[in-house]
């Protein structure tokens, strides 16, 4: 199975690199955020740099989400999954397949944005690499399952982009890589404590910022895997090889089992935890570095 | 005696209303071509669906190189190889690349070069797969079904919709296959195809397997009659066709009279003569030696491809 997964994975990495339409979303989009971002709202800023990364990173990561799960919709669509049933591979290989081509192909744009912040828009620090390796290793995987739950509980690619701009709507504005959670009024920030994007992007957002450590995004860390785990198995379960088998209404409830960690945690984070202090925390800190340092364009005089 | 290399028994599958498998039963040997003859939605798919493992049947039992497809599907990918009545691949996967992946996908595999030679793929090497033609798709789906060096390959209407000089290609590469002693079960609705290829054929219609034998039988199965179709001007008398010379049986199929006759010459006259007498006009007459397709009619009262 190893073997056949490996097989699949490199086969889909080569289709996504073909394809223009994955190349814009998943590389270039980013990209256009990371210069958006840090010409327009870090103003050239150098010390504002590490936390907008810290947001594009999350963004890039999540942007696994979409990634090959539509392609899995697509193939089975188009009658090309019965043809791989043909052959001795089961659900788990072509899931798998999934995940570890999106993770891949997430990676290059990663150290992209990463060489890009350092050496075009002069960031100061490299963070906490180490962190920041196992929050994108672990949130790429994690965003693909939940991209394959998805294409597992859809019957057709417009049920599935549908659901997929939903959610992908949600991650967006409230996780905080777009708007700031601190911007938020208190009961939406409330809100985003349910959401696996809003640990991503703190977590990443932390990590670049002040160097969080190994123990500080544990927590996130065996959220997104747990989460990672539950989203596949459902997936797995839940997989079909033919374009006429249809979910039914109830089995699509399953989707909802991947969120149960986030869930558990948001409650928890709720009560007793304290991201919301420290989201605004951070947001102070780079509030106060951008006014302290000099800007740019006073350097050139 | 060796065990078959299939064995379907009381074969019964329902889609909703619809009955598609109403009993089918059947066995295949080692080194066999068999074919399975019928019109479209006769059930020869949904036989082979489930053969192959892609369906699952709701009564009936089914083996394949002594495997259950439900029970033990990867162990049965295996050794078997298929290619569907449609086959898709990914727009962007080159020819020569779609090949040796599938062939990782095995213990045992063919060199994926000599298959690309073996099917006139050479040249298309490199093309992504939307860049093909429908005949050279269809030859990539057959060397894909050969991929892993299969005892059993399925065949699903290998021919459906390519134009003659590729079937005849098709056909050559199949008699090749038999001279391997590969055993195949192939579905189709031409009767060239079934009397050129296969060792023994199932007359399949409604769900149900109608007549089995080897084509020779099945056609001795027609009395070794002629058939004569005739159209006329007006319609004949009720039973007065069914009188003339040589004729054992007579029956209208929508607008064409089709006669059969152990004396076709006799018959032809006694019609001309019988028309003449009754001042109806011969619109058209066609002669044809005994075929499957006449015992398709005698059996199902209808042709293949209606």
């Amino acid at each position: 199975m190893v073997n056949q997964t490996w097989t699949l994975s490199m086969m889909r990495i080569k289709l996504a690199l073909r394809s223009r339409t994955f190349l814009f979303f998943s590389m270039a989009m980013p990209l256009g955020f990371l210069f958006g971002y840090v010409i327009f709202f870090g103003r050239g800023n150098a010390m504002a740099v590490p936390y907008l990364l810290g947001a594009i990173l999350a963004l890039s990561v999540m942007g696994a989400f979409w990634g090959l799960s539509m392609q899995l919709v697509m193939f089975r669509e188009q009658g090309i999954l019965r043809r791989f049933h043909l052959a001795p591979i089961g659900p788990g290989a072509m899931l798998a397949s999934s995940i570890i081509s999106n993770y891949f192909l997430v990676f290059p744009t990663v150290i992209l944005e990463f060489l890009i912040c350092r050496f075009v828009f002069h960031m100061p620090t490299w963070g906490n690499l180490w962190a920041v390796f196992l929050l994108v290793s672990i949130g790429a995987a994690t965003f693909s399952a939940m991209g394959l739950i998805v294409a597992s509980v859809t019957n057709d690619m417009q049920e599935t982009t549908v659901i997929n701009n939903i959610i992908w709507s949600l991650f967006l504005f409230l996780s905080g890589v777009t708007i700031p959670v601190a911007f938020m009024p208190g009961w939406v920030q409330k809100v985003t404590l349910f959401l696996p994007a809003t640990y991503l992007a703190t977590g990443l957002e932390g990590a670049m910022l002040h160097a969080a450590s190994f123990s500080e995004v544990l927590e996130v860390t065996v959220a997104l895997a747990v989460s990672l785990i539950v989203a596949f198995e459902v997936s797995r379960r839940l997989f079909r090889w033919e374009p006429e088998e249809k979910i039914r209404g109830k089995a699509k409830l399953w989707a909802i089992a991947a969120l149960i960690p986030f869930l558990l945690l948001g409650g928890w984070e709720l009560t007793r935890g304290h991201l919301l202090q420290e989201i605004n925390h951070q947001f102070q800190i780079i509030n106060q570095r951008a006014a302290a340092a000099p800007h740019p364009t006073a350097n050139r005089r | 005696m060796t065990e078959p290399v299939i064995q379907v028994e009381g074969l019964y599958k329902n889609y909703g209303a619809v009955e598609a498998l109403r009993g089918v039963s059947f066995e295949v040997h080692e080194g066999e071509l068999f074919g399975l003859l019928g019109p479209n939605g006769a059930g020869k798919t949904t036989t082979i669906e489930i053969l192959e493992g892609l369906r699952t049947q709701d009564r009936g039992s089914v083996r394949v190189c002594g495997l259950d497809p439900q029970k033990n599907p990867v162990e049965m990918k295996h050794v078997v190889g298929a290619a569907l009545q449609s086959t898709s691949l990914p727009d962007k996967m080159r020819v020569e690349e779609t090949l040796e992946m599938f062939a990782h996908f095995y213990r045992d595999h063919r060199d994926p070069k000599e298959l690309l030679k073996r099917f006139q793929l050479e040249e298309k090497r490199n093309a992504f797969y939307n860049q093909l033609s429908g005949g050279q798709k269809q030859r990539l789906a057959l060397a894909l079904a050969l991929v892993n060096n299969p005892r059993m390959i399925f065949l699903d209407e290998p021919t459906a919709g390519l134009d003659p000089q590729v079937r005849r290609e098709i056909y050559d590469t199949l008699e090749e296959l038999k001279k391997e002693k590969k055993t195949i079960l192939l579905t189709t609705h031409y009767i060239e195809e079934a009397e050129r290829l296969c060792d023994r054929v199932a007359v399949v219609d409604y769900g149900r397997v109608m007549a089995l034998g080897t084509p020779r039988e099945l056609k001795q199965r027609s009395a070794g009659t002629t058939r004569i179709e005739v159209r006329l001007s007006q319609p004949s008398a009720d039973g007065a066709l069914n009188h003339l010379d040589g004729v054992t049986d007579c029956r209208k199929l929508e607008e064409t009279y089709l006669l059969h006759s152990s004396k076709p010459t006799q018959t032809i006259v006694a019609l001309v003569k019988h028309l003449e007498a009754q001042g109806v006009e011969l619109q058209g007459l066609e002669m044809f030696s005994p075929s499957l397709e006449d015992v398709f009619l005698e059996l199902t009262g209808r042709r293949l491809r209606e």
